[in-house]
């Protein structure tokens, strides 16, 4: 069975939600970004959400862009990536893990190619967030014939109709995207957003997810018992571009310390 | 990749889903879709609408000035000695460069559509220009996003654009030049595309903008097509474009796609030399890959990562292309070439001092490619070369080469 799938039905049995943390590969460098999965799920996190850096990356904010510049320009490699998460599986790591990518990427590498070589590295599922489900009918035919899930988005400007038909075709948890716009932290979150989200889950027995905006222990505390799971991406990313400069083991802790701060927001009063 | 192959006559593409064969498509976050589904429907609708059309056609008389005219370089096709040259003056058009038959085209379509803001982006300046003045005439807000590179390099286009009333938003990320600002326009437009239009300013993106650009810009074929006939007596034996995204090609290049004796040839920027990096020849040096919100040629490493790239010229001064470009390489309707750095830069002083017209140093891409084919093709023959813009944009720039500044 899928880690994704597993994770899920173990969560929704003890009636408790996902935290599910982005980290861009490779900012600062590899090594660091291994040590921040294991952190991370030491610390309360479910499943890691793995950006594959891209030149162009047109959904992101400013935090997450300026990461995988960094990234890019330190000559982190798709296939450096993919041998960090196999060894990490191979230290033992049982934890679901989820790659962010542009479809430059997985068109670049070819389809086939790159899904193969995803799944002998121990990844469950990814994300192509430029890939819109009229674009996304020949992935989700080879992933679905993978032992692979491909989550896809539905955000606030997505027609009801086409949240459904999208709901039909994703596999492992529908990712809602809580605002119309680019990835990055937010004060206020929009006000539709929990009975949006109510809509959804009549829709679909798919777990679901909520990204792009949260930032905060009280934003967790807020959506957490709308949703089965909550992604925190450029929240994360901001800590490690302001401790670039520390050692790693310091950096790993603080961010540590963050994440054990949404995991206890996670629980319900 | 397997070369494509038109089932269809040439002007039909792009399908319902935006494809040229296997090229464009959609391939932008979820966030974005309806906006496109929204401008599709409208476009469709304006199209359709012989009110839409005949105001766009106002426009472009009374307030471009068109139609652009159509003429015969006699001193430039005698310093060649081959075939006649005749150059399609999009340069005479108001702002400069055909970049306005496209911009009012789409201020109109979103005024349709009952926005109130437009955002663009902009490499040499001239599509920024020709936005903010369409939004000045039709009373709309104005955002430009231009790389910090592109705003040195285009100083004056920069100040005109702030002089009527547009906001110019500098982008330093990346190579701080076209790639970066479209980068920076989309995102905007990801949390703006309910008040917003985003009016994209060359023949890519995702569906429907290579398709709405394309069909903006043919106005200028239309009349090139009908001119020679006029005046050469019949159509001519070549066209001559310059590509960057490819906008004054694709317009000069669709009225012709089915007149088979007509051959159709773009010049891309080929820098100080084929190795990547130095040069923006996405269809001759590149492979087909994702950016932008459609699958064309693209400049990328193995990895998928966009390149860097080098042009002379801001305009064209991109790693993609537009998708019917590419479809066009593949069926093998149209020819591309690069033109070097030094080769725009001797055509530019060329048509400069043998027929007193300065062209942008995009436009200077098409004459040197015009000024090969004219030798090659002989006397007797005649071909049309896509003169895209003026050059007044780009004098800061050739005198500071030259070791002259004039500021």
């Amino acid at each position: 069975m899928n880690r994704i799938d597993t994770l899920f039905s173990r969560l929704k049995s003890r009636g408790e939600k996902a935290l599910m943390p982005f980290l861009t590969a490779g900012d600062p460098n590899l090594e660091t970004t291994a040590a921040l999965v294991a952190e991370v799920l030491r610390r309360g996190a479910h499943l890691v959400e793995i950006g594959v850096p891209y030149s162009d990356p047109i959904a992101d904010g400013p935090v997450i862009s300026a990461s995988y510049t960094r990234a890019l320009d330190r000559g982190c490699k798709l296939t450096d990536i993919l041998n960090m998460i196999k060894k990490l599986r191979d230290d033992g790591l049982t934890a679901p893990l989820v790659t962010m990518v542009s479809y430059a990427i997985v068109h670049r590498r070819g389809v086939d190619r790159y899904l193969d070589e995803a799944l002998a590295a121990g990844v469950d599922g990814l994300i192509v967030p430029d890939l819109p489900v009229e674009e996304a009918a020949r992935l989700i035919e080879r992933v679905q014939a993978r032992d692979l899930r491909l989550i896809q988005l539905v955000t606030p400007t997505t027609p009801r109709d086409r949240a459904v038909r999208i709901a039909r075709s994703t596999t492992g948890f529908l990712y809602y995207v809580s605002v119309a716009g680019i990835t990055g932290e937010r004060r206020e979150l929009p006000s539709d957003l929990v009975e949006n989200v109510a809509w959804l889950r009549g829709q679909t027995d798919l777990p679901i997810g909520i990204g792009f905006g949260i930032s905060s222990p009280e934003h967790v505390h807020l959506l957490a018992p709308a949703a089965d799971g909550l992604i925190v991406g450029s929240a994360i990313v901001r800590r490690i571009a302001d401790g670039q400069d520390k050692p790693r083991e310091a950096l790993v802790r603080e961010v540590g310390d963050f994440v054990s701060e949404l995991a206890a927001a996670l629980r319900p009063d | 990749m397997t070369a494509a192959v038109a089932e269809r006559p040439l002007t039909s593409y792009p399908d319902e889903l935006g494809r040229f064969g296997c090229f464009g498509g959609r391939f932008v976050p979820e966030t974005l879709i309806d906006a496109l589904n929204q401008m599709t429907a409208a476009y469709a609708e304006a199209k359709a609408d012989p009110a839409f059309q005949s105001e766009l056609e106002h426009h472009w008389k009374h307030y471009v000035g068109r139609p652009s005219p159509l003429f015969r370089a006699g001193r430039l096709s005698a310093l060649v000695g081959g075939a006649e040259i005749h150059l399609k003056r999009e340069d005479l058009n108001h702002t400069g460069a055909h970049k306005i038959n496209n911009a009012i085209g789409q201020v109109m379509l979103a005024v349709r559509m009952g926005k109130t803001r437009i955002i663009a982006e902009t490499g040499a300046g001239q599509h920024g220009v020709a936005t903010a003045t369409a939004c000045a005439l039709f009373g709309l807000e104005c955002t430009i996003y231009m790389g910090e590179e592109d705003i040195r390099r285009q100083k004056l286009n920069v100040f005109n654009m702030r002089t009527m009333g547009a906001t110019v938003v500098p982008v330093n990320a990346g190579s701080r030049t076209l790639r970066d600002a479209t980068n920076e326009a989309m995102r905007d437009w990801m949390g703006s595309s309910r008040t917003t239009h985003y009016t994209i300013g060359s023949v890519v993106g995702p569906h429907p903008f290579p398709m709405i650009v394309r069909d903006f810009q043919s106005v200028i074929g239309r009349e090139a097509r009908r001119q020679a006939i006029e005046q050469i007596g019949r159509l001519p034996d070549a066209v001559v474009a310059c590509v960057g995204g490819g906008s004054n090609a694709a317009g000069i290049f669709h009225p012709f796609v089915e007149d088979d004796a007509v051959e159709l040839i773009g010049a891309e920027a080929g820098g100080r030399g084929p190795t990547l990096g130095e040069h923006a020849s996405s269809l001759t040096q590149g492979s087909p890959g994702v950016l932008h919100g459609s699958l064309s040629y693209v400049l990328q490493d193995d990895e998928g990562q966009t390149s860097a790239v080098h042009s002379l010229s801001a305009g064209l001064d991109y790693p993609g292309v537009g998708p019917e470009h590419s479809f066009w390489k593949e069926t093998g309707r149209v020819r591309y070439e690069a033109i070097t750095d030094a080769e725009a830069l001797e055509a530019y002083y060329s048509l400069a001092r043998r027929e007193g017209i300065l062209p942008a140093l995009e436009s200077s891409h098409a004459v040197a490619q015009g000024m090969k084919e004219a030798a090659r093709l002989g006397k007797g023959r005649a071909l049309v070369v896509c003169l895209s813009g003026r050059g007044d944009k780009d004098a800061y720039e050739i005198a500071r080469l030259r070791g002259e500044p004039l500021v």
